[in-house]
């Protein structure tokens, strides 16, 4: 019998998590590291419905949302690297705030 | 004890994302993250999420955030640094963030909530495993959002190929 890992430690983690992705995206300045911290705080909401999905084992919502969370995210990923690789191409940086200076 | 050995290695390695400002190696520390969080998925009682986990993530977005380094950086530059900005905002805000979190964590205290003691966990413990039960909800209680999920990752394949495509040459 696996002993129970206690249902607020999984939930600090996840602040913790949450909190790097928060970190980099206030911080960083090139776009693509800015894509990791919004996949940090993906992965934290996912840790989040899952550890509450184990107290609901019969209908299991948890986990079928975090399913559905990691498809939008990868739908988004692919998207947003596209969108990273064209801005890229054409203002020759993927600095954001280089960009942001010269269309302003 | 397993999941405190994962959790310290994904707060590590997150934190080490953050704080390398090599584009690379924040890509890896990423990598290492990932994992255990999948790990994390595992000991869980939740195999199906860990293992869509290490496909999609670790298979398909860190590939893909990998080749986006690559693609819109050139290594033996100054490029591959991504400079930092706003650090003591930054910090600012996300100590208040975690220190706010981490307050409502313990205040709540989710442990006494009724129907979380109420709850039986040692079904999913007694079953091998979660993909049975994840199929058949999928096919009757989550058919629609299946479905529509369907069409979201079609319609991002086509916009993100439309997007990435050269329009001088073709």
């Amino acid at each position: 019998m696996l002993t129970q890992i206690p249902l607020e430690h999984i939930l600090l983690l996840s602040a913790a998590l949450f909190t790097i992705g928060v970190l980099a995206v206030i911080t960083k300045r090139h776009a693509v590291v800015v894509l990791m911290g919004i996949e940090l705080i993906f992965n934290a909401a996912n840790l989040n419905l899952v550890a509450f999905s184990r107290h609901d084992p019969q209908l299991m919502q948890g986990q079928l949302f975090s399913l559905f969370v990691i498809l939008v995210a990868a739908a988004e990923a692919a998207v947003a690297l596209a969108i990273v690789l064209r801005v890229y191409q054409h203002f020759k940086t993927a600095n954001l705030n280089q960009i942001v200076s010269r269309e302003g | 004890m397993l999941f405190y050995i994962f959790a310290a290695v994904a707060v590590l390695s997150g934190a080490y994302m953050v704080l390398t400002r090599n584009l690379l190696y924040a890509g890896f520390s990423l990598l290492l993250t990932l994992l255990s969080v999948a790990a994390i998925y595992v000991l869980l009682f939740a195999d199906f999420v860990a293992v869509t986990q290490l496909m999609v993530y670790v298979g398909g977005v860190l590939v893909l955030i990998l080749f986006g380094i690559m693609l819109s950086s050139r290594v033996h530059d100054k490029s591959v640094m991504s400079e930092n900005v706003n650090v003591g905002w930054g910090i600012t805000i996300s100590m208040l963030t975690l220190i706010g979190l981490s307050y409502t964590i313990w205040k709540v205290g989710f442990s006494s909530l009724p129907w979380i003691q109420q709850a039986d966990t040692n079904v999913l413990a007694g079953q091998k495993s979660t993909v049975q039960m994840i199929g058949i909800k999928l096919m009757t209680d989550f058919v629609l959002p299946f479905e529509i999920a369907s069409l979201l990752l079609l319609i991002a394949l086509i916009g993100a190929a439309y997007i990435a495509t050269d329009k001088q040459k073709v």
